[in-house]
């Protein structure tokens, strides 16, 4: 009996229509995200992240109808986020139907956002999203959808966000983001010595053996893909098959 | 049957509602003392913070009401919070009492792995659970949580471990309590809400 590794979904959508891209730039229309949620719940997804990639304040009431249809068809948990950068915008989100939010641009900005969320909402509420890239022999986060350096090491401001509040760390990596060539290892395996809680690995997910790789040498409590799935190069079921039969702990449903 | 989840600003109050309305059972929000005198059966949906909870209740005079509904033997239905909010105190909030249904205290898990808990665990079964009714044994369950009842005496039916061992599902007469969240996962779940809606049934 062990906790499960979860293969969590990962909707990029511009507020109403999912979309995708290649190392966060070239965005194409991928489907509607109820439909795609509705798939995702029935074939084992353990859960669904939905991201406002615009982020836009004018486009704010359209995201959250598309939470709200989006958690209409989930029986799973549903983290959502985007552009969150106060109490109230948060709060909106999970009054919208999602479990948990994002935050990344804001809390980079003022990390006691992390604080304030994890107390009205519970630190298992609230996920820090980190964009980051390599620069010479580290890391750094990225901001504004991976567009603006901060100058900031990642591992330690995955370190710090924790010790603010974040109750869970979305680390992607904008190097293999869109790439289908392998999960980021070592990265997620820096973040995920340096917290104490889960973290989901994202960005450059594609065959089974990606996920293995992730799970074992990337230490990841969780992987996020995206148009792997949307396209079905890559069955959920398939995937947490090939990952039991080699010894990895995860929820096997059908 | 006249099922009613108290409302006093849960995040999960909706979740709950769609898992049970999925089922093709309806549900009614209840706010007030005489909304629960009138029900065949409670659901106490949770999350977030101990204190908030009790907090919240004790502002909307929802205490004593809910600790009288129990005594009448109205079936009560706890998700994650609501279990820890069954207890007589947590270690989350040492100021604020609990229901106090069951006299042992909610405590931190100790950090000896990742923390919250967080994903799809499976149980240890103790005791007959009625929640548990046709639930494969190998079944996972969808958990989110930092603090948990470590003990509630022959309570206790299923446990869960990480950290350390912990209450999962708690059954007594006719109070139930799940640590995890049935309404997030999957068919297992609906199956856990099915068992207590028809457990409540029989009774009302």
């Amino acid at each position: 009996m062990s906790l499960a590794h979860r293969i969590i979904p990962c909707l990029d959508t511009d507020g109403e229509r999912v979309v995708k891209g290649v190392n966060f730039v070239n965005l194409r229309d991928a489907g509607d995200p109820a439909a795609l949620s509705a798939r995702y719940n029935i074939e084992g997804a353990d859960e669904l992240v939905v991201l406002d990639i615009a982020a836009s304040r004018d486009h704010r009431p359209t995201f959250l109808e598309t939470i709200r249809r989006v958690a209409a068809e989930l029986a799973i948990p549903l983290t959502a986020g985007g552009g969150v950068a106060n109490v109230e915008e948060g709060r909106a989100i999970l009054r919208a139907g999602a479990d948990k939010l994002t935050v990344n641009t804001a809390a980079l900005r003022s990390p006691a956002l992390l604080t304030e969320l994890a107390a009205e909402f519970g630190s298992q509420a609230v996920v820090l999203a980190i964009d980051a890239k390599r620069v010479g022999d580290r890391w750094e986060a990225f901001v504004r959808g991976g567009s603006v350096p901060t100058g900031m090491d990642a591992v330690a401001w995955a370190r710090q966000g924790v010790d603010c509040g974040a109750g869970e760390i979305l680390i992607t990596s904008m190097d293999k983001d869109g790439t289908r060539s392998g999960f980021d290892c070592p990265l997620t395996a820096a973040i995920s010595r340096a917290v104490s809680v889960p973290v989901i690995a994202s960005g450059g997910a594609d065959t089974p053996e990606t996920f293995l790789e992730v799970f074992r040498e990337g230490r990841a409590d969780a992987a996020l893909a995206a148009s792997i799935f949307h396209d079905s190069i890559q069955g959920l079921g398939a995937l947490k098959h090939f990952l039991g039969e080699r010894g990895v702990s995860v929820r096997q449903t059908g | 049957m006249n099922i009613a989840l108290l409302e006093y600003g849960a995040g999960n109050l909706p979740s709950v509602e769609r898992a049970l309305t999925r089922l093709g059972v309806q549900s009614r929000r209840a706010a007030t003392a005489e909304a629960l005198v009138s029900c065949d059966a409670l659901i106490l949906p949770g999350v977030g913070h101990f204190g908030a909870l009790m907090r919240s209740l004790g502002e909307r005079s929802l205490i004593a009401p809910v600790r009288e509904a129990v005594s009448r033997g109205t079936p009560l239905l706890g998700i994650c919070l609501g279990l820890q909010a069954m207890f007589a105190a947590s270690e989350e909030a040492p100021g604020d009492a609990g229901l106090a249904l069951f006299p042992q205290k909610v405590s931190a898990l100790p950090p000896v792995d990742r923390l919250p808990h967080m994903g799809w665990n499976q149980l240890r079964r103790a005791r007959p659970s009625k929640l548990l009714e046709g639930v494969s044994e190998d079944a996972y369950f969808y958990f989110a949580h930092s603090y948990a009842a470590l003990d509630a005496g022959e309570a206790g039916v299923a446990f869960c471990d990480h950290c350390a061992s912990f209450v999962a599902v708690l059954e007594q007469e006719n109070v139930f309590a799940t640590q995890f969240h049935p309404e997030k996962s999957g068919p297992v779940g609906a199956q856990i809400l099915s068992n207590f809606v028809r457990h409540a049934g029989d009774k009302a």
